[in-house]
């Protein structure tokens, strides 16, 4: 059994027990034991000085690409989960859009191994709804939940057909499990490499209109309305998506979403030039986009913040706009990015942005952590939000390096990550070494 | 050493209304060279020049290779068909094989929007954008600047108006950068279907129907009208799009003024472009394909570090050239 470790001294943020507070927290058989001002060590402890660092719930990311399997070059489950730990994440759900699809038990079982023999941040697999994502016949649920899968979704591709999205929220509540859609109408979409708007009309791009979304996300309300089943909205982008969420929410409706530190950040001028790594699907869009984003998120009507975490190897983005594939990876830039954009932005307060990258992740896929309270695993993050540091690509745990951020200034980063207790990422050690 | 234009010609919208102007000066005393009985200066002997047309199209591709010859320039035409490029070969290993065999200059047309900014991020060459998909067609809207300035005397407050697939059309993109700068009035005429977003806010006029175009304009240009768009359901049918928004020449009886009609070609007669129209009076469209060697050959000669104001001098005697 490993020694109690005490965390002394950092500003503790526990947004589960409305907690902010200087206060020791103090850590014993990987779970939490106490958090309190002044607790003092246990015989035998290691004490571990966090001082003017704020101590949270490990950071949750619902919306990952892990590329394990099919496509280890990219990303593995180990250097995804690595990645993670140096984000502040604890855990993360891995989406089953694999080679092969993560769409039965065996597969979900090897994501699941793959994890614990990495031992960094917890991997959640997520399955797929239907097999193959195919869009046709619905995977076994039942299995893939005993064997771990924490919920399921086609992501990559949206699910096409209303029927199945149906029978899919309907089917899940058996498991009491969410149903993450990627919300895009295809025949909408099709060709369309970034958003509809001036931006695509000056570069001559192919656009995806904000309604391609919205179409989809009136319909998985509507269906959720339909069937009390639990949908999960991934990846919001438009203010049209917000406005729908907040007439779902307000009838109280079994409706959550997801939006990303890109979505909250950037435009759709991020594109020009033709810079590939501005290319997402869905796309980056307006000024006013993010605006609503930014609020809904203050509001609670976005439920929280995801990555949606995309590796590609180095050249495949190294090509026409059109050519390249859609996604950039985000979990080592995920945490600075949010809490310049919107803490230091004013958006949020940081319980608020703990709150939304914490908390309500871990409760709405219903994974342990997001919390402090004594007896809850020890997953923790010591954040420093004093020093700014600036992305450098290269020095990334993930494989792979396609981020629009890249050598941006930004604030906050994890200086300790810890999992069930278990120091998984140390920025102090990692300097040293 | 290249100050005049920059490094490479991607497209109007970054042009100043000086440099346009220049370029079109330029073209000026180029005209001259094709109408000599040994159609050569020596402007750019001992650079060589890649035409790399990923996308096919004969007569850009021949209007380059003639305003190339005529400078001297030593050039290699390199086609999609049988190319590395349809064997899988990316467009990043072209440039680095390009840049390795110490190209003067690309011409590159290709069928993806930003493919000619790519290949000039990456290489030294000077690069000439002769398409790149729906985004820019520089040279075309050079020509056509020249050919109305021709025909008007002037471009300034010229009012123009684009007729047809607006949406796909990157020539109607580099008009409305280059009308615009140079102070015409410009507007655009076609389906809604085929009308991109946000277009008012790049200063132009959107018009309903053709004969308000015809009522308004002092200049047509008629764009090409792809087959495939009817088949993805941008319009009903070819029938009906010349019924609609055919430039005939019943419509432009109604005209109040005299009106210039262009056409970048190839043209489907009968589906944007009534064929008397074409041969008619009306029509400058071979004053188009004339003005294109010239305009090109202006760009050429400035890319490669040509002083403008030697234009007339670089014509030099007329070389006898033996390659
Ligand atoms: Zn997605």
């Amino acid at each position: 059994m490993a020694a109690p470790l005490l965390l002394q001294g950092g500003r503790v943020v526990d947004p589960s027990r409305d907690l902010d507070e200087t206060a020791d927290v103090l850590i014993q058989d990987g779970r939490i034991a106490a958090v309190g001002p002044g607790l003092g060590a246990p015989a035998g402890a290691t004490v571990r000085d966090v001082r003017g660092t704020v101590v949270a719930p490990g950071l949750v990311d619902v919306h990952v690409h892990l590329r394990e399997p099919g496509n280890e070059d990219e990303e593995t489950i180990a250097t995804g989960a690595r990645a993670a730990a140096a984000g502040g994440f604890t855990a993360v759900c891995a989406m089953p859009n694999t080679d092969p699809v993560t769409d039965n038990q065996a597969a979900v079982g090897f994501i699941v191994r793959q994890s614990l023999r990495a031992g960094f941040a917890r991997v959640y697999p997520i399955g797929a709804i239907s097999v193959g994502q195919r869009g046709q016949q619905l995977a076994e649920f039942g299995e893939m939940v005993g064997a771990g899968a924490v919920a399921v979704s086609d992501d990559g591709k949206p699910v096409v057909s209303s029927h199945l999205m149906r029978t899919a929220l309907e089917y899940a509540r058996t498991f009491d499990i969410p149903v993450a859609d990627h919300c895009e109408e295809p025949s909408l979409s099709a060709g369309g490499v970034m958003h509809e708007g001036l931006v695509a009309t000056r570069l001559g791009l192919k656009g995806i209109p904000a309604a391609a979304e919205e179409i989809m996300v009136a319909r998985d309300i509507l269906l959720a309305e339909l069937t009390g089943g639990r949908v999960h909205l991934c990846h919001l982008s438009t203010r049209g998506s917000v406005e729908l969420m907040r007439r779902a929410k307000e009838r109280g409706l079994r409706v959550t979403a997801e939006v990303t530190p890109h979505h909250l950040s950037l435009t759709e001028t991020a594109c020009e030039r033709y810079d590939t790594h501005a290319k997402m699907n869905p796309p980056l869009r307006e000024a006013a986009d993010v605006a609503a984003l930014r609020q809904a998120l203050q509001d609670g009507v976005i439920d929280c913040v995801a990555s949606d975490h995309a590796p590609h190897a180095y050249d495949e983005k190294e090509a026409a706009f059109d050519d390249a594939p859609f996604g950039i990876v985000g979990l080592e830039t995920a945490f600075g990015v949010a809490y310049t954009e919107l803490v230091q932005g004013g958006a949020l307060t940081l319980p608020q942005l703990i709150l939304r990258m914490s908390t309500v992740p871990a409760q709405v896929f219903g994974l342990a952590g997001g919390t402090l309270r004594p007896g809850a695993p020890a997953d923790v993050v010591a954040l420093d939000v004093t020093a700014g540091w600036s992305v450098d690509a290269a020095r990334f745990h993930s494989k792979s390096r396609n981020t629009p951020f890249a050598g941006r200034s930004l604030t906050g980063r994890a200086a300790l990550t810890l999992v069930a207790g278990k120091i998984v990422h140390d920025a102090r050690a990692a300097a040293e070494g | 050493m290249t100050a005049a234009l920059g490094k490479d010609l991607i497209g109007l919208e970054r042009l100043s209304p000086d440099q346009i102007r220049l370029i079109l000066d330029t073209a000026e005393p180029f005209k001259e060279v094709s109408e000599r009985p040994i159609k050569k200066v020596p402007a750019l002997r001992g650079k060589t020049i890649v035409n790399l047309f990923f996308e096919a199209s004969t007569r850009t591709r021949i209007s380059f290779e003639f305003a190339e010859k005529r400078l001297s320039a030593d050039t290699v035409n390199v086609a999609a068909t049988g190319s590395a490029v349809q064997k899988g070969e990316t467009l990043v290993d072209t440039a680095k094989n390009l840049e390795a065999m110490r190209i003067d200059m690309v011409v590159i047309r290709h069928a993806s929007s930003g493919a000619a900014q790519f290949l000039g991020d990456r290489i030294r060459s000077n690069v000439v954008n002769a398409g790149d998909g729906k985004h820019e067609h520089p040279t075309q809207a050079l020509l056509d600047l020249l050919t109305i300035r021709d025909k008007l005397g002037r471009i300034e407050g010229v009012k123009v108006c684009l007729v047809g697939d607006i949406l796909h059309s990157r020539v109607a993109r580099s008009n409305i950068w280059g009308l615009t700068k140079l102070g015409a009035q410009v507007a655009v005429c076609g389906p809604h279907s085929l009308m991109p977003r946000g277009i008012e806010e790049l200063g132009v006029t959107v018009l309903r129907r053709v004969e308000e175009a015809i009522e308004w304009a002092d200049v047509l240009n008629v764009l090409r009208l792809q087959l495939e768009r009817m088949e993805a359901g941008f319009i009903p049918s070819l029938r009906e799009y010349y019924r609609v928004f055919g430039v005939t020449v019943e419509r432009l009886a109604k005209a109040p003024r005299a009106l210039t009609v262009m056409h970048p070609g190839p043209m489907n007669r009968g589906v944007e472009i009534d064929s008397r129209v074409a041969d008619g009076p009306h029509s400058v469209i071979l004053d188009q394909v004339t003005n294109g060697v010239a305009v090109r050959m202006a760009v050429l000669y400035l890319l490669a570090g040509g002083k403008p104001e030697l234009a007339d001098a670089a014509k030099g005697p007329a070389a006898g050239g033996t390659d």
